[in-house]
């Protein structure tokens, strides 16, 4: 009896792979249908966004972030926002923290609205992306309401927002606010208490808590394996401290937890997103929704009318942008998949030296190896499901 | 000679007239069978479905016929040529065939056989050599997954399928098809005073077997949540991944095909064939095939809902499924009703 060497099955799934989430390649190792090893191939997105923000002026470098993770544009634009911010000690008004807190928790709600119901697809279940891209849609309307563009907004900008928003928008997105608890119910109905989604999703892609400190993992992926930890929470930012939520924790660290956790957060959004509307419309109703000072923010056009000051202004910030003092800093924001950091070098000029930008998904997408590791193919996509992963940030 | 042409050509010509009239009568039906799929579908998830060929996208399925048939088929430089065409045509033959023994109404079946169940089920279970040489002869990994996948759970849940026909069987006394739409006359509903109505059929005095058939028909026919052979999350299409325009639609029509076996079979084993509810005089004096379609299409319509809201089973948990809940369960199920029937004298 001869020994034979059995090689084992490897196939390709994507980057054309309808589960594969965008460009995502992964070479996956397979003994019959249990994964031996999962092969993440990045890179087929890749834009060179870090160099090319070299080259533009802090202003110009604003509509990169919305490319990144595209399901949660203005979340980007927001670390971006606050890192410029702490380099040139700017103070946000209090309706551009509300504003800037409301369209956060939008995005949020896009993300997780998006992740949940293709974790469903991932799973075989296909009604519920279509649910939820109706609220999607709505959502996205509102974005182009604030700004004119249903994704990349270029709405959050040092020193505030590009615009007012009108009373109108704030009244609609809280009566939104309202009805969309429902709309929940109806996507919990037909996948919480389902036994098939259960079987599929719970003791999958198990991630212990240790694990997920040791591999850089951050939002949903580190709440999901029983940490509270969260952005908005550990180190607050803009008003976040002012408004009441609460942060869900997993318990078992699988993808069923994930999936519940984004499920409540997407309540949780909604209660703050009421809130702000509730200031926006209440103590927040006037005043200016970004820093006033005329070296950073461009003036209003109205004033340029009357005022030569300004005129100069606008014509200097709109061609050399303003100058931001030598120095580093790091912010980070808690974007719907996780932290989405920021660390800017300045050299003086009006260019960023070096921006370095912290997508979570690069850190979750390492770990599929290490999660999907013996179990059966059909869980790398349920796995890479809850992963959240959007290539966007990945590949930057 | 005017003996032979009397005895052998005249009913050969007649049984070849027959079977193309049913032929095309299902073909036209499973044109609008998988518009109402679409069509369901669409309206569980909010959206409109096939709308603009002809009135309420009436005509979709023929102009999605005109569309494969005009494509150029595409046959991968690493695929066997022979196999990979030979594949749906044994698919669309098979699936096609096991109309012949189904009787739409008292007498209409093309053969009305005395071995009727059997010789579906013989043919049904040859049907998983289409998915088998489909996903070999494309020399492809997506493919070759899925017809394993295919032919595990075909012959698993071929079993528990296997094991309730027996226990309908037992009741009847009978193979042949007409025979068990007739039993079911009499029955359950007639003890109870409701002679000659739907509380008669199987349905209700097999309720067990029937949930079981239901959900095995569903895995037999690789529909959701059952679809691993294509499963799309996975493996892309399934054995289907290298096929196109014609070879393709003849795969979709022998799955289509197959599943609308599923829903008469469950209409004639369970749901009484043709015949009417309940004992009145007006619904008496409508056709029988008529009620034998739209207890078919209720089946259907109940298949079409659950591809709707289900996720998908894994492999293990499918074949866990087949081997330890359904095989045991419709195994008691059938001792059960043996001793029943001996017990009390009603076989």
């Amino acid at each position: 009896m001869t020994e034979h060497n059995v090689r084992n099955f490897n196939i390709n799934f994507g980057p054309q792979h309808p589960a594969a989430h965008g460009v995502l390649r992964l070479v996956l190792e397979l003994d019959g249908e249990i994964v031996e090893r999962v092969d993440p191939h990045i890179g087929l997105l890749h834009r060179g966004t870090e160099k090319l923000i070299e080259t533009k002026t802090y202003l110009q470098a604003v509509p990169y972030f919305d490319r990144l993770d595209y399901v949660a544009p203005m979340n980007q634009e927001h670390a971006f926002a606050l890192a410029v911010e702490k380099m040139l000690g700017l103070e946000i008004p209090i309706r551009g923290q509300l504003i800037r807190v409301l369209y956060s928790e939008i995005g949020r709600i896009l993300s997780h609205l998006l992740n949940v119901t293709t974790q469903a697809m991932d799973v075989g279940a296909l009604t519920p992306p279509l649910w939820g891209f109706e609220e999607r849609e709505k959502l996205m309307v509102f974005y182009e309401r604030a700004c004119g563009a249903r994704m990349h907004a270029a709405y959050f900008r040092p020193g505030g927002v590009h615009q007012d928003l009108p009373h109108e928008l704030v009244e609609d997105i809280g009566a939104w606010c309202d009805q969309f608890p429902s709309k929940l119910d109806d996507i919990d109905d037909l996948l919480t208490g389902n036994r098939i989604f259960k079987q599929r999703n719970v003791d999958i892609g198990v991630i212990d808590i240790n694990d997920a400190w040791a591999r850089g993992f951050s939002g949903v992926m580190v709440r999901g394996s029983g940490a509270a930890w969260d952005l908005r929470r550990a180190q607050p930012y803009e008003c976040y401290s002012e408004l009441e939520f609460d942060i869900p924790i997993g318990k078992n660290g699988d993808c069923y937890d994930r999936y519940l956790i984004r499920m409540i957060e997407m309540r949780e959004s909604c209660k703050i997103m009421k809130q702000c509307v509730n200031r926006l419309l209440g103590d927040a109703k006037t005043g200016p929704f970004s820093a006033t000072d005329g070296k950073v923010v461009p003036p209003k056009r109205g004033e340029m009318k009357r005022s030569m000051e300004a005129l100069i202004h606008h014509f200097k910030l709109y061609t050399e942008g303003y100058h931001v003092p030598a120095g580093e800093v790091y912010a980070a924001v808690e974007a719907p998949k996780g932290e989405f950091g920021v660390f800017l070098v300045a050299d003086g000029t009006n260019k960023p030296y070096r921006c370095k930008i912290r997508a979570p998904g690069y850190a979750h997408l390492q770990a599929m190896d290490f999660a999907c590791r013996g179990h059966q193919l059909a869980d790398v996509s349920a796995v890479l499901g809850s992963f959240d992963i959007v290539f966007g940030e990945v590949d930057r | 000679m005017d003996v032979f042409f009397w005895t052998y050509v005249w009913p050969a010509l007649i049984m070849l007239g027959q079977s193309l009239l049913l032929l095309v009568c299902l073909l036209v039906f499973i044109a609008y069978i998988l518009l109402a799929d679409r069509k369901i579908w669409a309206a569980v998830q909010l959206r409109r479905g096939p709308n603009i060929v002809g009135p309420f996208g009436l005509f979709q399925s023929f102009a999605d016929l005109l569309k494969f048939v005009f494509k150029e088929p595409i046959i991968p430089a690493g695929a066997n040529k022979a196999v990979f065409l030979l594949a749906p045509l044994v698919s669309v033959t098979l699936a096609l065939a096991t109309w012949a023994v189904i009787p739409l109404n008292e007498g209409w079946a093309i053969a009305d056989i005395n071995v009727g169940i059997l010789y579906i089920f013989a043919i049904s279970s040859l049907e998983v050599y289409g998915i088998i040489m489909a996903g070999w002869a494309s020399n492809s990994k997506y493919p070759f997954l899925g017809a394993l996948r295919s032919a595990a759970q075909m012959v698993s849940y071929e079993v528990s399928i296997g094991f309730v026909i027996v226990a309908v069987l037992l009741c009847v006394g009978s193979l042949n098809l007409t025979d068990i739409v007739m039993s079911q006359q009499d029955g359950l509903g007639t003890k109870l005073g409701l002679p000659n109505s739907f509380l008669d059929w199987h349905w209700l005095s097999l309720f067990p077997m029937f949930v079981i058939f239901f959900i095995s028909g569903l895995a037999e026919t690789n529909r959701p949540p059952f679809d691993l052979p294509e499963a799309e999350s996975e493996l892309v299409a399934g054995y289907m991944v290298e096929y196109g325009s014609a070879p393709y639609m003849m795969l979709m029509l022998s799955e289509y095909a197959a599943i609308l076996m599923v829903c008469s079979l469950t209409t004639i084993l369970f749901l009484g064939g043709w015949l009417p509810p309940v004992d009145i005089a007006i619904l008496n004096w409508v056709p029988g095939v008529i009620w034998f379609v739209l207890k078919g299409t209720m089946v259907f319509f109940m298949i079409a809902m659950v591809k709707a809201f289900v996720p998908r089973y894994r492999y293990d948990q499918l074949m866990r499924l087949g081997w330890k809940v359904f095989l045991p369960l419709s195994l008691i199920m059938l001792i059960i009703v043996a001793f029943v029937l001996k017990l009390t004298g009603w076989a």
